[in-house]
């Protein structure tokens, strides 16, 4: 019953959306920027994406997505039933199939609970593709309630010991709780300083922490410019960045999609993709 | 280590900082995921060497205990060679040495 396997944007049979849950361990390494860009790059391929930001007291996918002046309800209110679940979901300008639910700014992790975030995902799925919920870093609260009701865990890392470090430290976690085996994101890779042997390749992070890889995002300036306009850089095409979100989003679909599409001048992707591609 | 993926990138498979990130990395984790600090390890190693010791005695030169990782699992990996036993310095054929480590004529025990 893979909801949302099989080709790109032909499925819209899925009776049950996926539900998938990006975090770290380590803050910072970009959890919020890939939940955005995932999205958008899923809702570009026209699958019905719901957006839920699970970092509550900082919430931040609502100003990466552009979205932060459309608030009115959020998730606590849902949770505390001051709203309808549907009017909590801001829809996107763009892509009609596209929804934010946001976090609530001055509430603690502990106004939701593991078991809302599984009813809520429960009640969304009959009505979309995916589900990916922006998780907060650490491994307390907000971290159970991202992941409760994750049918696929994706945890980004930098190519930096300390956050390969928690990476793994969450890979035990999730190991913990018998949930699938979760997937990796390389946020940051900077080709150049892998190549000159200073910056940990992304084999030796697969290899390190032994779990399957997702994607492979470059350090790329776009990013900032992007999330300063509140357009997430896999809107468009012509950024390194993008592309590798929107390749993430592909292979979430199913499809094999290579590593070697992302590339730089230097033919560094490129040569990657011989490495990574079709598995 | 170098692979395939080194050389296609044309690293120079040491010097760079990366070797030691990935040495450091495997280091902290294995001793992560056993929730062992490597101060608490060495104790237990030496504790294992001293029980051993009670019954036989041990080169303890070549002593080799450690921790290791085969895809994500930890295992202790111990290499604990035996003292050869020891002939007496000069050619008395009647009585091999026994094999007692605290003999302090023989050979200077480290630990
Ligand atoms: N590939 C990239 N290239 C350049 N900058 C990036 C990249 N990915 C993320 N960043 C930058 O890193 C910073 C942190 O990103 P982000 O907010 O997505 O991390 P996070 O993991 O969600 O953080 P937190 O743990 O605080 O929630 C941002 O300023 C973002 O623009
Ligand atoms: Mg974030």
């Amino acid at each position: 019953m893979a909801a949302n396997g099989g080709e790109a944007g032909s499925k819209r049979t899925a009776q049950r959306a996926k539900v998938v849950t990006i975090t770290s361990g380590k803050g910072g390494v970009g959890k919020t920027t890939t939940a955005a860009n995932v999205g958008v790059a899923l809702a570009r391929v026209n699958q019905r994406v719901v957006m839920i930001d699970a970092d509550i007291g900082l919430r931040n996918l609502d100003i990466i997505m552009g979205l932060e002046n459309r608030i009115v309800y959020d998730l606590v209110d849902v949770v505390e039933g001051r709203c309808k679940l549907r009017q909590a979901m801001i829809k996107h300008k763009q892509f009609p199939e596209l929804y934010l639910i946001p976090a609530a700014q001055t509430r603690d992790k502990t106004a939701v609970s593991p078991a809302d975030m599984v009813q809520i995902a429960d009640q969304l799925r009959s009505e979309c593709d995916f589900i990916i919920i922006d998780c907060p870093a650490g491994i307390e609260r907000g971290f159970r309630n991202a992941i409760a009701p994750a049918d696929e865990v994706l945890i980004v890392t930098n190519p930096e010991v300390s956050a390969v470090r928690d990476a793994d430290r969450i890979i035990g976690l999730l190991e913990a709780e018998n949930k699938n085996p979760a997937k990796l994101i390389i946020n940051r890779v900077k080709a150049d300083m892998v190549r000159k042997g200073d910056m940990l390749s992304p084999e030796d992070v697969t290899d390190i922490l032994a779990i399957k890889i997702i994607g492979i995002v470059p350090e790329d300036d776009a990013v900032v410019t992007s999330s300063n306009a509140g357009m997430p850089l896999a809107m468009t095409e012509n950024s390194r960045a993008g592309q590798a979100y929107r390749d993430i989003a592909r292979r979430l679909m199913g499809e094999q999609v290579p590593f070697a599409q992302v590339e730089e001048p230097s033919g560094f992707f490129k040569r990657l993709g011989r490495i990574f591609g079709g598995n | 280590m170098s692979s395939f993926f080194d050389r296609v990138f044309g690293r120079s498979g040491k010097g760079g900082s990366s070797v030691k990130a990935k040495e450091r990395l495997q280091f902290i984790l294995v001793h992560d995921r056993i929730n062992l600090p490597p101060e608490r390890l060495e104790e237990m190693k030496a504790e294992i060497l001293k029980v051993i010791s009670k019954y036989v005695s041990v080169d303890s030169d070549h002593v080799d205990i450690a921790l290791q990782k085969r895809e994500r699992s930890p295992y202790l990996v111990a290499e604990i060679p035996f003292q050869k036993t020891v002939e007496a310095p000069d050619d008395d054929e009647s009585t091999p040495a026994p094999p007692k480590p605290a003999d302090p004529a023989d050979k200077p025990k480290p630990q």
